[in-house]
């Protein structure tokens, strides 16, 4: 049969991995203390800049960059242990989470020396914080078909359109904005470009989206003949579809894609651990087979992604699973035990169920919708 | 993946594509015993992955034995491959010389327990233990039960038990043996701090390859049928449903895949109680899901005796209810998670 398919091989992580584990978790000990369980709910969702700094100082973020740029020249896997132990403890990392993840990695790989040398030791403190510009009212899933323009001018763009659902981008430093630079309808994916967007540049205006939960992550961008300096574009121009698939690659086998309800199950096992009757104990278990499996193939494409290796439909395949897992959980916390969720009152149970059941349908949303990743997933079996 | 496990997969991929063809499986239902086939299986040296070379063995790992066990199951191989590498590990580990031939294991069941008592300078054998796994084909039976407050590994010839044969969905035979004060060939205390439970234990652990493989076959199957069959005139697999359907099957392969080769990997570590019922349960789920969307992508075809998708997906639905099914392994594995307590749950995932 000539069907591809895809191989996960069991990884293991080296010594020095493990060895920075404790240390890791001694400092988030001391940093959340006795933080309620629902602020750990928020997972990657938290958003504070004294904590981004305090992991900069200990050479936890930009891990893996060159030390000429700040980085600490650490492997893939020692940064995949750090943020494993952050996501399970439910540390506040959004402040820094973006740069680290995909802002610096972008420039790493595209930008100019100056944009490296500007930013990115910068990000390594944990003192500038990025978001993501690439939605619009029109565009969503169908990113080719983005509007936002950015018309060339003596000495820059002029950029002008909307840009929606961006999270932080009130509390951002910079925006990693997508933009067209030119317009061909029988090509719509070339003429996109990725620029550095300062959020504070005259002619943006922000305002909040709320969300369902009435918390504000998400951002209206609006953007009125904002002149962008012609060395803020990361890349050529036009090659901004490839520059955003790669980035997109690479953000989606990480633990945050299984972790964002780890908060809820470790509540289940506090309720059910007293008195553990056959049917919570099958439910508990169920979800812990889930978690541990799901653990070993995240780990499975980071160690390929260590290796050099190209791993697109094994990394859409773990998000697809993981994210299916961390959506199901509030529902089978509700099936098992009825309790009614909540917002500020009751248990902590009940406050991180009311949470994380409001934040769940999110989950295979961002980053790429479940239909987008599994049609990823059908292209790498060979049907499309 | 190493050299020596490069080479197994390769040529139990050889074997079993050219000699496991859908009239030897067919004969295998209606009760004949594939001895040619068992013979080529013996003499590669697939039986015995995990027995010392001094004793014949392969003198490999369960990482070796994952790849034999995962084949025979992507394959629907009829016959008591598995067993056998678990029964010649259960003797070998305990000191015991392994005989030859097909070999079972006794008793299947959690609580199940045979009963070993001393006669004179021997032991003899009383109790039954149902659905035993090729018991009818096997030559010899290992038990593990316990005897004079000790495990214990026992090695009984079939023919001392009486038997009634009865079989799976996928007619495999799952007969039931009845011991009477029968005579054994050997005794001798459980090695590695087994527990009483092992043929369980490590049945569970077996079976939870051969569905990861049966999966693998499912994917691979169904992807291609998806590619071939044409309606409304275009590939079936060209429509956005059946893409995502497969993209599900593809996903619960992945995780079936991973979690067995993980307790594989914990088994050459020592204790892998924890891994085991991660697997039996994980591999369950996904048994059921993926038979369930090959055979929707296959649709009336893959439902007639004629397709070879069958022999497949009946397997999983009696493999995955044997040596527990997944209920049973998430009530074990959700009671152990809970006597650990809550925040331990973090730092031995991470430890293991």
């Amino acid at each position: 049969m000539s069907v591809q398919t895809f191989r996960f091989e069991l990884g293991e992580l080296p010594p020095e991995a493990e060895a920075l584990r404790a240390e890791v978790r001694e400092f988030l000990r001391q940093e959340l203390g006795d933080a309620p369980p629902v602020r750990r709910a928020h997972s990657w969702g938290g958003f504070d800049r004294e904590f981004s700094k305090k992991m900069g100082a200990r050479g936890w973020i930009a891990m893996t960059w060159p030390k000429r740029y700040g980085g600490h020249e650490r492997t893939a896997l020692e940064r995949y242990v750090v943020l494993e132990e952050m996501l399970a403890a439910g540390a506040p990392v959004s402040a820094h989470w973006i740069a680290d993840r995909q802002s610096g990695p972008l420039l790493l790989r595209f930008g100019t020396e100056a944009q490296r040398q500007k930013f990115l030791p910068a990000i390594a403190r944990g003192e500038l914080s990025f978001a993501i510009g690439m939605s619009e009212p029109d565009s969503g899933s169908d990113l080719a078909s983005l509007r936002t323009r950015a018309d060339r001018m003596p000495g820059g763009y002029r950029v002008n359109g909307t840009k929606v659902w961006t999270s932080n981008a009130h509390l951002a430093d910079y925006m990693i904005a997508t933009l067209r630079t030119s317009f061909d309808p029988a090509k719509k994916h070339e003429g996109l470009t990725q620029f550095l967007v300062d959020t504070k540049l005259p002619g943006i205006t922000m305002s909040p989206i709320i969300d369902l939960a009435g918390s504000h992550h998400f951002n209206m961008v609006v953007f009125e003949d904002v002149f962008v300096p012609e060395d803020m574009r990361v890349g050529e121009e036009g090659a901004g579809w490839k520059q955003v698939t790669t980035e997109l690659a690479f953000e989606r086998s990480g633990p945050e894609r299984y972790l964002s309800s780890f908060a809820l199950l470790l509540e289940l096992i506090r309720e059910v651990s007293k008195d553990p009757g056959e049917r919570a104990a099958a439910t508990v278990g169920r979800l812990v087979a889930h978690l541990a499996t799901l653990r070993q193939m995240s780990l499975s494409v980071a160690l390929m992604l260590q290796a050099g290796e190209n791993p697109n439909l094994e990394a859409a395949v773990v998000k697809d699973v993981g994210t299916t897992f961390e959506q199901e959980v509030p529902e089978v916390v509700h099936a098992l035990l009825g309790l009614e969720p909540t917002i500020d009152s009751g248990s902590d149970l009940q406050q991180v169920l009311g949470f994380l059941m409001q934040r769940a349908p999110s989950f295979s949303l961002r980053g790429g919708t479940r239909e987008i990743l599994r049609g990823i997933i059908a292209r790498g079996l060979g049907l499309r | 993946m190493n050299e020596l496990r490069t080479v197994l997969s390769d040529v139990v991929t050889r074997l079993f594509t050219d000699r496991v063809t859908k009239d030897l499986i067919e004969s295998a239902e209606t009760g004949a015993w594939p001895d040619a086939l068992w013979q080529a299986v013996e003499e590669n040296g697939l039986t015995w992955p995990l027995v010392p070379e001094s004793q014949g063995g392969a003198g490999g790992t369960w990482g070796d034995a994952f790849v034999v066990a995962r084949a025979a199951g992507r394959h629907a191989v009829p016959l008591p491959i598995v067993e056998t590498i678990v029964a010649s590990w259960l003797l070998s580990t305990s000191g015991l010389d392994v005989p030859s031939g097909p070999l079972t294991i006794a008793p299947v069941h959690r609580e199940d327990r045979l009963r070993l008592t001393r006669a004179g300078s021997g032991w003899r054998l009383g109790g039954v233990a149902a659905r035993v796994p090729w018991g009818r084909a096997a030559g010899h039976v290992v038990i593990v039960t316990e005897a004079e407050g000790r495990v214990m590994v026992g090695l009984a010839a079939r023919s001392s038990a009486q038997v009634k044969t009865d079989q799976n969905l996928a007619r495999e035979p799952r007969d039931t043996l009845a011991f009477d004060a029968a005579p054994v060939v050997a005794v001798a205390p459980a090695g590695r701090g087994l527990p009483a439970h092992a043929v369980w234990l490590y049945g569970a652990l077996v079976r939870s390859a051969q569905i990861a493989g049966g999966l693998d076959y499912l994917l691979r199957q169904a992807s291609q049928y998806a590619t071939e069959r044409r309606q409304f005139g275009k590939p079936i697999g060209s429509f956005q449903v059946i893409q995502q359907n497969l993209a599900v099957l593809a996903g619960h392969t992945a995780a079936a895949g991973t979690a067995a080769a993980h307790a594989f990997r914990a088994a050459d570590r020592g204790d892998a109680a924890f891994e085991i019922a991660v697997a039996k349960a994980r591999v369950g789920e996904a048994a059921g899901i993926g038979a369930s969307i090959a055979h929707q992508v296959h649709g009336a075809i893959g439902f007639t005796y004629e397709h070879a998708l069958q022999f497949v997906t009946r397997r999983l639905w009696s493999w995955r209810a044997e040596f527990g099914g997944e209920g049973e392994w998430s009530a074990e594995l959700g009671r152990s998670v809970a006597e650990r307590g809550a925040d331990a749950l973090w730092p031995h995932l991470t430890a293991r």
